[in-house]
């Protein structure tokens, strides 16, 4: 069977585990049905027991819930980065700009369950003391987008979003905004100049958001599962999620998971889930097949051949001690009939196509990346390239003001790194060590 | 001579949403909103459609065409009138996005960034649409997204869109 599952599904469809998506059928995303799971009963809590914005920050650390976006920088810390006695207006911002290859997570979350996205960012709001919110929306799914629409126009008619909210002193508002096509928006300052109308060019850093954001104004940007993560943990308690997960990487994740297994999809596991049970949630290897590689957190991060995979439980720290990155969550699964070089061409293709030209390493090297890998791959490559590669993609990595240069690169030095026979064969043979892929 | 390039009521209307999202002195954050609206409506977006945003929005023009360049999906120049966009990237390509771009070249007799010849269709390579999943995927005209494209299931879309 091809594609995710379409709705009505049966409502444990993303797993056993679950706590975000639990319960979700594909068509129960109203408010009506988010209130009948028990949504919108933490944001009642906070405002019926008045607690104090730094007591959910403090929850929050504790939970060690880590941003789900891809840096897994720890969500609590972050709030608490926001500057507390700033007179004017503070923003929060969600980055729902989801467009690392490999990611379908957050497109899941927005259109079956869009309430706990919103009731996430109104706690934020509150622990912040950022009165407006935008949801930042990759423009590809439109759709998704205009059910985020009208589960806001419910949220405001119900009372929860706007002025004195439920008769309390607490007011926020929260709007949608498109993106209309340039991965590099889902880095937060790129995002940041996109939501002003610029082009998506990231800014230095310092200043961090949270001191210079959107406006110019004191800005907190979590991706849209950390904020859909955050209901739970004021109702249940920082230490509860800590729980679910393992010491400093709190709760469920949310991992896509693509390529050449039986059922892709999205599957909510508890942090420290070995790899291996990930796959069979995913019905395992396609027709029979064997794995080769996988990609554990989306295509900037490092590949891993199926030996060191096979070995690596699914949280931060397990797949960066493996030698790659959890990254967004996205999980790429390769078998033993694809042709490496092949598929690192795409992905370098892809990083030449979205750099935004800004810097010069990221701007040339990546186009070099693209045309070397291309060479090699059409059989007009030298041995010579593989240590020019390297030498390219040390170049770039941490030389430019984003993240995206390193994107390019490490995809780069890890398919040469593990997978160096196939590029040594394309190079002598001219051609493939394994059939080509269709 | 010509009358004044604008936009119908509804347009504006709907930049008008859009822009109150926004601080009253921060309009340009409705630009891509606004920009999206036009294409929308004139197929595609003309310098002097653009112009016409600049104005509308309190934008220098210059700041309005670095955005509509910026952003892949809108259109400098017309295209068919079924933008078809495939995404072709790695996640895609493991689940059968190949089969699927090869066998809209062959129906349409068209490559990537090409437009039949009756102006009925123009297809165009995608990157990264965050539906992996759903592979092979593609949008037509930006807003509408069909997944798990068959070859069986892509000549239905093509009948069903002439």
């Amino acid at each position: 069977m091809m594609g995710l599952p379409v709705p009505p599904f049966a409502a444990d469809v993303f797993g056993p585990e679950a706590i975000l998506m639990k319960g979700l059928d594909g068509l129960n995303w109203r408010i009506k049905d988010y209130e009948a799971r028990g949504g919108y009963a933490a944001l009642k809590k906070i405002l019926a027991e008045r607690i104090p914005p730094e007591q959910i920050v403090a929850e929050v650390k504790k939970s060690a819930l880590r941003g789900r976006g891809g840096a897994g920088f720890p969500t609590g810390l972050k709030w608490s980065f926001m500057p507390r006695q700033y007179q004017g207006t503070k923003y929060l911002v969600c980055n729902s700009d989801e467009g690392e290859p490999g990611t379908f997570k957050d497109r899941d979350l927005l259109r079956y369950n869009p309430h706990i996205v919103i009731e996430g960012m109104l706690i934020a709001g509150y622990a912040t003391g950022a009165p407006v919110g935008y949801n930042y929306i990759h423009g590809e799914i439109w759709e998704v987008y205009e059910r985020c629409e009208e589960a806001l126009a419910e949220a405001r008619a119900a009372g929860y979003l706007g002025a004195n909210i439920l008769g309390s002193d607490f007011s926020f508002e929260l709007y949608n905004h498109h993106g209309w096509g340039a991965y590099i928006c889902g880095e937060e300052t790129g995002l940041l100049e996109s939501l002003e109308g610029k082009k998506g060019m990231p800014r230095f850093k310092p200043p961090f958001p949270a001191s210079y954001g959107l406006y110019g104004k004191p800005t907190t940007v979590n991706n849209t599962e950390t904020f859909a993560a955050v209901p739970w943990i004021i109702l249940n308690g920082g230490e509860a999620f800590l729980n679910l997960g393992r010491p400093n990487n709190g709760g469920t994740k949310i991992f896509s998971v693509s390529g050449d297994v039986a059922r892709p999809g999205n599957f909510e596991v508890r942090l420290g889930t070995p790899f291996a049970k990930l796959l069979e949630m995913a019905g395992g290897m396609r027709g029979g097949h064997r794995l080769k590689a996988c990609i554990p957190g989306g295509s900037s991060m490092p590949v891993l051949p199926a030996s060191i995979m096979m070995k690596t439980d699914m949280d931060y720290d397990s797949i960066a001690k493996s030698g790659s990155m959890l990254g967004s969550g996205a999980v790429i699964i390769m078998d033993e009939t694809r042709c490496m070089v092949r598929s690192l061409l795409r992905l370098s293709y892809f990083y030449f196509e979205e750099s935004c030209g800004q810097c010069t390493p990221c701007r040339e090297g990546t186009g070099w990346l693209y045309r070397m890998v291309d060479r090699i791959e059409h059989g007009k490559g030298r041995l010579e390239d593989l240590d020019l590669l390297n030498n390219v993609s040390d170049n770039i990595a941490g030389r430019t003001i984003c993240a995206l240069g390193d994107a390019a690169a490490l995809p780069v030095k890890s398919f040469i790194k593990h997978f160096r026979d196939e590029f040594v064969h394309h190079i002598e043979h001219k051609k493939c060590l394994v059939p080509d892929y269709v | 001579m010509n009358a004044p390039m604008t936009l119908s009521p509804d347009a504006l209307a709907r930049i008008d949403r859009a822009a109150a999202k926004y601080p009253p002195d921060q309009k340009q954050s409705a630009v891509m909103a606004a920009l999206t609206i036009a294409q929308d409506e004139k197929g595609w977006l003309s310098t002097e459609t653009m112009d016409f945003v600049a104005v509308y929005l309190g934008m220098p023009p210059i700041a309005v065409y670095e955005v509509a360049s910026f952003y892949t999906m809108y259109d400098l120049k017309p295209s068919g009138k079924c933008k078809i966009a495939l995404c072709t990237n790695l996640p895609c390509a493991l689940q059968g996005a190949n089969v699927a771009a090869e066998h809209l070249k062959k129906t349409l007799g068209i490559g990537f960034n090409e437009t039949t010849a009756d102006g009925m269709f123009t297809l165009r390579e995608g990157e990264c649409f965050g539906a992996c999943g759903d592979a092979p995927v593609l949008l037509v005209n930006n807003k509408r997204m069909c997944c798990a494209m068959t070859p069986d299931k892509l000549d239905q879309l093509l009948k069903a869109l002439k």
